[in-house]
């Protein structure tokens, strides 16, 4: 299996259903998704796309009423579906890690940087002190300066900025093939939205590992990322290159986003673009295209047949996928 | 337009040591100012937005200005009383003609109470028992544009944009004269986003309410707001009309902040100026303009002696030694 060795991360159609009280929410359907070693991977969508289903389910900490109906989620070759918890417990935070959306959540605020910083190399023979040592280096280069004196203080001497960057720090320390990001950057500014990104490219490409970032900024996606995955209720209806799928988008609902970003809008207005609609209910899915009820291109058949996932472009080397009738025509 | 807010030298403190911590490390004042020397001015019926990052006081400012956090020094003055020197009873009055909407929809929602009961809650609080609720209650939740079904809701039942809708449905219950937002549209997805800033920019039309909105969102501050202040460490480094503030920045911490601004197009994108180290704090500000740790054109004078504001006319100024 060759396919396994070039993907950090293969997701195979992939469905995962939650119990509720109205009956099953349908939040991920027939999800395919690769990470390719080396590459970051977006992913964008309103929330209640299923972006965090997805994350828990390729860590395996999924809700209790969480149930995956089908697929394969295969993390360096082997499907973590089927895995024992021993394994994946010893796979997490070593081989795949993860950073959040608000770093003082993350951190305690009761023990020094350096306490939690060595605290999670347990699985490290290594004496304290070289894991100390470790720690400083690694802080250095998320750029924390005087590192070895820094491990000593709290969470809360941080600067927001700097939090976060002690969590990616904290994060790559294990030196992961995957690291998972879930909004890293909304809790910050613009200046320090773009100094994260840098150094998230930079670490990337020294450490080697891969990137699957999570956003509804289209502007940092577009540019960190070099594949995007545009996420709508639960299915994935677009992916492909950034630069293809940005530039000239083939799902409605890409066009549409990409229209609603302000940043996109260069003539001032008081009249801003929005999505007319609601996305549909999950336990209630319609019969056609997911998308129908909002789409401004919709025909018949869209109400009534699933779209199929198609290629864009036809054997180019960097796949574009759209899930849509209009481009099966 | 006449004047409705006009905020002079206004300073707020927060106590950050005892006196006695503070006498034995000698000279070390017990206070950080967290807002020191801010100064503007909001007229009737118009968008006026702060910019800054976390920690700057752009939410400090917003609960001084609405009378929740005391001041230590400067005035408050909306329309010609000084909020400041108001005594309690005057500012329950202050209080009924300006409105907050709080950064966190739904946590700003009580879990227990429905969305009618909470949207006519000022009406109790300010002791208007004449009105009839449930006639309040539709009329409110039409204005921002939810069914009349709303009102037996419990927060946990809406969506983000939802509790969105109906903070600001609960802000216009007594008619204010300034709706305060601290960051309206935090964590919203763009759609959602420009729904929420269309309602408010058709909510100013109609009903003639100025705005005062919080954010760090420079993507939406073009396209809803008349003047733009940009915050730093507490204080004001550069305020003007927005559109040229966008056009032309003259400080070298806005122009950092625009040119930073990821964009899917790189149409009409800045050449990015990268700031250097961290942002200082609040208990050892630097000496001289307060930015020159991080400014990229700094010069000895800027390391020394502080700046004066520029006035640039048009009620435009910016607080620099070498504005661009």
């Amino acid at each position: 299996m060759s396919k396994a060795t070039d993907n950090v991360l293969s997701i195979r159609n992939l469905s995962i259903d939650y119990a509720t009280q109205e009956g099953s929410l349908k939040a991920l359907r027939n999800v395919d998704l690769d990470i390719p070693k080396g590459q970051i991977v977006g992913v964008v969508g309103e929330s209640g796309c299923g972006k965090s289903t997805l994350i828990s389910s390729i860590i395996q900490l999924m809700a209790n009423n969480a149930k995956t109906t089908s697929g394969t989620v295969f993390f360096e070759g082997e499907d973590l579906l089927t895995m024992s918890p021993t394994k994946l417990k010893s796979l997490r935070g070593q081989r795949m890690s993860i950073v959040f959306q608000d770093p003082m959540s993350t951190l305690n605020p009761v023990l020094t940087i350096g306490k939690q910083m060595v605290d999670i190399q347990y699985r490290d023979k290594r004496s304290k002190s070289q894991k100390r040592q470790r720690s400083a280096d690694m802080l250095a280069q998320v750029g924390i300066p005087d590192p070895a004196s820094r491990l000593n203080q709290y969470p809360h001497e941080f600067s927001g900025g700097m939090q976060q960057r002690i969590s990616i720090a904290m994060a790559l320390q294990a030196q992961p093939a995957l690291l998972i990001a879930d909004e890293p950057t909304t809790a910050l500014d613009a200046t320090l939205e773009v100094q994260i990104i840098d150094m998230l490219k930079e670490l990337q490409s020294s450490i080697g590992c891969s990137i699957l970032f999570i956003s509804h900024h289209l502007g940092v996606i577009a540019e960190l990322c070099n594949q995007v995955v545009v996420m709508y209720a639960g299915e994935i209806v677009e992916q492909g290159p950034v630069s293809r799928v940005f530039k000239s988008p083939k799902h409605p609902y890409t066009q549409k986003l990409l229209e609603c970003d302000p940043a996109s809008i260069a003539k001032k207005t008081r009249n801003l673009p929005t999505i007319e609609g609601e996305i549909p209910n999950l336990s209630d899915l319609p019969a056609g295209c997911i998308f129908t009820s909002r789409c401004h291109k919709k025909t018949a058949q869209c109400e009534e047949l699933k779209p199929k996932r198609h290629a864009v472009t036809q054997g180019a080397t960097e796949k574009h996928f759209v899930t849509c009738h209009l481009e099966s025509l | 337009m006449s004047q409705l807010l006009e905020v002079n030298n206004l300073r707020v403190q927060f106590r950050v040591k005892s006196s006695m911590a503070s006498w034995l490390q000698k000279s070390e004042s017990p206070f950080i100012d967290a807002v020191r020397d801010v100064s503007f001015k909001i007229k009737e019926g118009e968008t006026f937005t702060l910019v800054g990052e976390s920690g700057s006081g752009k939410s400090t400012l917003a609960n001084a200005v609405v009378g929740l956090l005391p001041t230590a020094s400067g005035s408050i003055n909306f329309m010609g009383d000084d909020v400041t020197q108001m005594p309690d009873k005057q500012l329950m009055a202050y209080r009924k003609q300006i409105s907050m909407m709080w950064q966190n929809p739904t946590g700003s929602l009580s879990p227990r109470m429905q969305v009618g009961d909470a949207i006519t809650e000022p009406y109790k609080i300010h002791n208007l028992s004449d009105r009839d609720k449930q006639q309040e209650a539709k009329r409110l939740l039409n204005l921002v544009g939810l069914s009349a079904r709303f009102q037996d809701r419990y927060p946990h039942q809406l969506s983000g944009g939802q509790a969105r809708r109906v903070g600001v449905a609960r802000a216009l219950a007594l008619n204010p004269k300034l709706i305060v937002a601290d960051e309206p549209t935090a964590g919203l997805d763009v759609s959602v986003q420009g729904e929420i800033l269309n309602l408010l920019n058709r909510l100013q039309d109609d009903l003639g309410v100025s705005l005062f909105v919080i954010t760090h969102n420079l993507n939406i501050v073009r396209h809803i707001s008349d003047r733009t202040a940009i915050m730093y460490l507490g204080r004001f480094v550069e305020e003007g009309p927005t559109d040229d503030i966008f056009v032309n920045p003259h400080h070298p911490y806005t122009l950092a902040l625009l040119s930073a601004n990821p964009e899917v197009t790189n149409v009409g994108a800045l050449e990015r100026i990268a700031l250097k180290g961290e942002v200082p704090s609040l208990m050892h500000r630097p000496s001289g303009c307060e930015f020159h740790t991080r400014c990229p054109f700094a010069q000895e004078l800027c390391a020394t002696v502080a700046p004066v504001g520029i006035d640039f006319g048009f009620e435009y100024s910016a607080t620099c030694h070498y504005p661009r």
